[in-house]
C-alpha cells in the first residue's frame, strides 16, 4: 500500500522544514518527500494543497482506564479518540486497576493497543508497587515488557528519598520518570486553586505552593542525582520559574502542559461545573500567562493533555464529590493551535511541541518526517471553523467543559504507519 | 408591589440591594404573625415545602418548618445523610424523585459547598439554600440584617465585626455580601489560619486581633468555633484560642457603648463568647435573631411562590 501525499504544507520542525512538497508513503514508511515529486506508480494521490502535513502529533499523558474501568474509557476507544484528535502515538499512565506495576498488565495494555490497530500506545509504568509510595515496581522487568516511562500520577510519590532511589534506579535503565507534582499535605482536602474563588465558592483551596514545592523537590534531586526528572501537567508561575531555572543551571528536567491549564482560569468555577474539575486545578490568569510564556520559551517542552475520560456517574454529583480530569483527546490540537492564533507560538512550534519534542523525551521513533522515518502523520487543516460537541466523540469519557465551543483548526487526516485511521476531510463533491 | 424576580435563593452575592430589601421588608410585615394567639395565616394554603437536609440543623430545619406552618404551606422534612448519598442514591435522582411530587419549594442544607445549585439547574421547583458547605447561608444573613435593622433602626454607616473561622464560615460569607451591600462597613478578624486567601477582595477590612477589630463597631457577629478544627492545626488548643479571640466584658468595652453582640449559634460558651455577654439582655441579641429567622424564611416562601410585597 502506497500513498501520494500532493501540495501539503509540511511542517517538520525536526528538519526546519516548512515548505510545500510532497510525500511519499510505502510500507510504513517516508521514502521520498521533496517539491513536485513524480506519483508512484499504484500510489493512492492524497490532494493536501492548502493543508499542513506535519510529523504524527504525541501526546504522552493520558489515562486510557483499561484494564478495569473499563465503563469509562478503554484502549480500543482511547485510541480512536486520539487519531480523531490527531494523535498518532499516546502515552498511558499507570493508574488503572490494577496498577499497571507489572509485566502482565504493561503486556495487557500493548495486546489490547495491538488489536485495536489504531494509535501507538506506549505503557507508562508505577513508580512505586501499586503507586501506593512504599516499594519500588520492577524496572527492569516492566521495561523488558514494553513500559518506556515511569509516574505514579495522581498519587506523587511523598518520600523524597524513595523518590530518589526511582530516579537513580530508573536512569541507569533510561526510563523518564514523570512526576506528578502535589505535596498532599499541602493540598490536603482541596478541590480548587487557592484563592479568590475558592474563597468565594467556600470550596477548600490547593496552593500553587503545593506543587511548587514538590517541583523545586524533584528539580534539587535531579541536580544532585545527575538524573532526569520530568514534570507532569505545569500549572502555576512558581513551577514555571523553578524550571527555568534549573534548566538553565544545565539539570536534566523537561515538563508538559495541557490545554486546559493555558487556556481556562479558576473563574470558569463559578457555577460548580464539575467538568471544570482538574488534577492540577484551573488556576489564576497570572499563573495561565506564566505558563504560555514557558512554552513560548522553551521551558515547558510538550503539550500533553492529560487526557481523563469519566462516565456520567462520576460528574453528575456534588462538586466534592465528583472526579477529577477532562476528556481531551479530541480537544488538545483545537485548543493548542488558539497559542497560534494569539501569537504565543509559531505553528511550528506548536507542533514541536505536540510531536519532536515529547517523542524525545519518552525516546520513541516519532515527530519527524524525514525519509525513512514511520510513516506518522498528522494532516491538520488550520482555518477549519468547527464546534465541539462532545456527542461526537470517539472516546467514551464526554466530560469536556469545552463543549460548544468555537475552534479553529484541527486534524483532518491521521495517518499510522503510512495507513489512513481517520479522515475527517469534507466529503469532495 | 414588587415581586421577587428569582426563582431561586442560592446565596446572596448574587442578589440585588433592591432584592435584600424587599426581603427585609417583607419579613417586617410577617413578624406580627408570630406574636398572635393563633400564629397560622392562610396565605401559603396548599402549597408544599420539602426540607431536604443533608447536614444536622435543630434551628434552622425549624425555623423553616414553622415558618412554612405559619403560612399554612404542607411542609415535610427529610433528613438524608450524606454518607449514603454518596453510595447510595445520588443527589440527582433525590431531587428529580421529589421534583415528581410536585412541591413547590424545596429548602437544601447540605455539607458540600454547590449543592443546592446542583439542584436549582436540574428541577422546576424554587430551591433555597439552607446552608452549602462554607460557602453561603443566604437566609441566615438575611435575618441578621433584618436583626441589625430593628436594632439599629438602619444598616448603611454601621461598622459591623465578624470574627472567629472565616475561612469555613457561610455565615460570614453571606453577610459580608449582604451587609457590604446594604452599605455597612465590614471587618472580619481570626488568627490567620482562619482567614482564607484573598479575602480582602471581598471588600472587608481585615485584622488578625479581636481587639482591632471590636474597636468601634456597632456590631460584633461572633462565629461558632467548630472543635474538630482543632486536629487540623488551625488554632493549637481551645484554651489559646478563648484566651485571644472569646468575646468578654473587657474587650466588647472597646466597642461602641451600645454595640450589639450576635451570633448564628450554637454557641460554645465560653469559648467565642463569655456566657454572660451571650446572655446580658442589653447588648445580646442572639434570640431576637432567632425570632427574625422565622419571618425572613417566611418572607422567603411567600415571595419565591409569587407573592409581592
Amino acid at each position: 500500500m502506497k500513498l501520494f501525499l500532493k501540495n501539503a504544507r509540511v511542517i517538520d520542525p525536526a528538519q526546519n522544514t516548512d515548505d510545500i512538497m510532497d510525500i511519499v508513503l510505502a510500507e510504513g514508511k517516508i521514502i521520498a518527500r521533496g517539491p513536485d515529486l513524480k506519483a508512484p506508480p499504484e500510489a493512492e494521490l492524497i490532494e493536501l494543497a492548502g493543508l499542513v502535513a506535519a510529523p504524527g502529533l504525541v501526546d504522552m499523558h493520558v489515562h486510557l482506564r483499561e484494564p478495569g474501568l473499563e465503563y469509562k474509557e478503554t484502549i480500543a476507544s482511547g485510541a480512536a479518540a486520539a487519531v480523531a484528535g490527531g494523535f498518532t502515538s499516546i502515552a498511558c499512565m499507570p493508574n488503572t486497576e490494577p496498577v499497571n506495576d507489572n509485566r502482565s498488565v504493561t503486556e495487557f495494555i500493548r495486546r489490547k493497543a495491538a488489536e485495536a490497530d489504531l494509535a501507538h500506545v506506549y505503557p507508562i509504568a508505577a513508580i512505586t508497587a501499586g503507586s501506593e509510595g512504599k516499594r519500588l515496581a520492577e524496572y527492569w522487568d516492566l521495561k523488558e515488557a514494553g513500559a518506556l516511562a515511569l509516574s505514579d500520577d495522581g498519587k506523587p510519590v511523598m518520600d523524597a528519598a524513595l523518590m530518589r532511589r526511582a530516579m537513580e534506579y530508573a536512569c541507569s535503565l533510561d526510563l523518564p520518570v514523570i512526576q506528578h507534582c502535589e505535596d498532599k499535605n499541602l493540598s490536603a482536602c482541596g478541590l480548587i486553586n487557592e484563592g479568590y474563588w475558592s474563597t468565594v465558592l467556600g470550596l477548600p483551596g490547593i496552593p500553587a505552593i503545593a506543587e511548587e514545592v514538590i517541583v523545586g523537590r524533584d528539580i534539587l534531586i535531579a541536580e544532585y542525582t545527575r538524573t532526569r526528572i520530568h514534570i507532569a501537567h505545569v500549572s502555576t508561575a512558581g513551577s514555571v520559574r523553578l524550571i527555568r531555572d534549573a534548566k538553565k543551571r544545565g539539570v536534566q528536567v523537561t515538563a508538559e502542559a495541557t490545554p486546559h491549564h493555558f487556556t481556562l482560569t479558576d473563574e470558569a468555577l463559578a457555577g460548580y461545573d464539575t467538568n471544570y474539575k482538574v488534577s492540577p486545578p484551573l488556576r489564576s490568569r497570572a499563573d495561565v500567562e506564566a505558563v504560555k510564556q514557558g512554552l513560548a520559551d522553551g521551558t515547558i517542552d510538550a503539550i500533553a493533555c492529560d487526557h481523563a475520560p469519566h462516565a456520567r456517574t462520576d460528574k453528575e454529583v456534588e462538586f466534592e464529590y465528583a472526579a477529577c480530569g477532562i476528556s481531551g483527546l479530541e480537544t488538545s490540537l483545537g485548543l493548542s493551535l488558539g497559542l497560534v492564533h494569539d501569537k504565543t507560538l509559531t505553528l511550528a512550534q506548536l507542533i514541536a511541541r505536540m510531536s519532536l519534542q515529547p517523542a524525545n523525551i519518552l525516546k520513541i521513533p516519532a515527530g519527524t518526517l524525514a525519509e525513512g522515518a514511520d510513516a506518522d502523520i498528522t494532516v491538520i487543516d488550520p482555518a477549519l471553523d468547527w464546534t465541539v460537541d462532545v456527542q461526537s466523540f470517539r472516546s467514551l469519557g464526554k466530560n469536556s467543559p469545552f463543549h460548544g465551543r468555537k475552534m479553529k483548526g484541527r486534524a483532518v487526516l491521521t495517518i499510522v504507519k503510512g495507513t489512513v485511521k481517520y479522515d475527517g476531510r469534507a466529503p469532495r463533491p | 408591589m414588587m415581586k421577587l424576580a428569582k426563582k431561586d435563593i442560592l446565596g446572596i452575592r448574587d442578589m440585588s440591594r433592591e432584592e435584600i430589601n424587599l426581603i427585609l421588608d417583607t419579613a417586617e410585615s410577617f413578624l406580627e404573625i408570630s406574636t398572635r394567639e393563633i400564629k397560622k395565616v392562610p396565605t401559603l394554603r396548599g402549597k408544599s415545602v420539602i426540607n431536604l437536609f443533608y447536614e444536622a440543623s435543630t434551628r434552622t430545619r425549624t425555623s423553616f418548618e414553622l415558618a412554612g406552618k405559619r403560612l399554612s404551606a404542607d411542609t415535610i422534612n427529610i433528613s438524608a445523610s450524606t454518607s449514603s448519598a454518596v453510595k447510595g442514591e445520588t443527589l440527582i435522582d433525590t431531587a428529580r424523585n421529589l421534583e415528581a411530587m410536585t412541591p413547590d419549594i424545596i429548602v437544601i442544607r447540605h455539607s458540600a459547598a454547590g449543592a443546592p445549585h446542583l439542584l436549582a439547574g436540574l428541577v422546576r421547583q424554587s430551591i433555597i439554600n439552607a446552608g452549602d458547605g462554607s460557602h453561603e447561608h443566604p437566609s441566615q444573613a438575611l435575618l441578621d440584617m433584618l436583626t441589625i435593622k430593628e436594632k439599629k433602626g438602619k444598616i448603611a454607616g454601621l461598622k459591623v465585626a465578624i470574627i472567629g473561622d472565616i475561612a469555613h464560615s457561610r455565615v460570614a460569607r453571606s453577610n459580608i455580601y449582604g451587609l457590604s451591600k446594604m452599605g455597612a462597613e465590614v471587618v472580619v478578624a481570626g488568627p490567620p489560619t482562619m482567614l482564607p486567601r484573598d479575602i480582602d477582595k471581598l471588600g472587608v477590612r481585615v485584622c488578625t486581633k479581636l481587639e482591632d477589630a471590636v474597636a468601634d463597631a456597632d456590631v460584633v457577629m461572633m462565629l461558632r468555633i467548630q472543635l474538630e478544627r482543632e486536629k487540623q492545626n488551625i488554632f493549637p488548643s481551645l484554651r489559646e484560642y478563648a484566651r485571644h479571640y472569646c468575646l468578654n466584658r473587657r474587650n466588647l468595652g472597646l466597642a461602641k457603648p451600645d454595640a450589639i453582640v450576635m451570633h448564628p449559634g450554637p454557641i460554645n460558651r465560653g469559648v467565642e463568647i463569655s456566657p454572660d455577654i451571650a446572655d446580658d439582655p442589653t447588648c445580646s441579641v442572639i434570640l431576637n435573631q432567632v425570632n427574625n429567622g422565622v419571618a425572613v424564611r417566611m418572607a422567603l416562601l411567600y415571595l419565591l411562590t409569587g407573592g409581592s410585597e
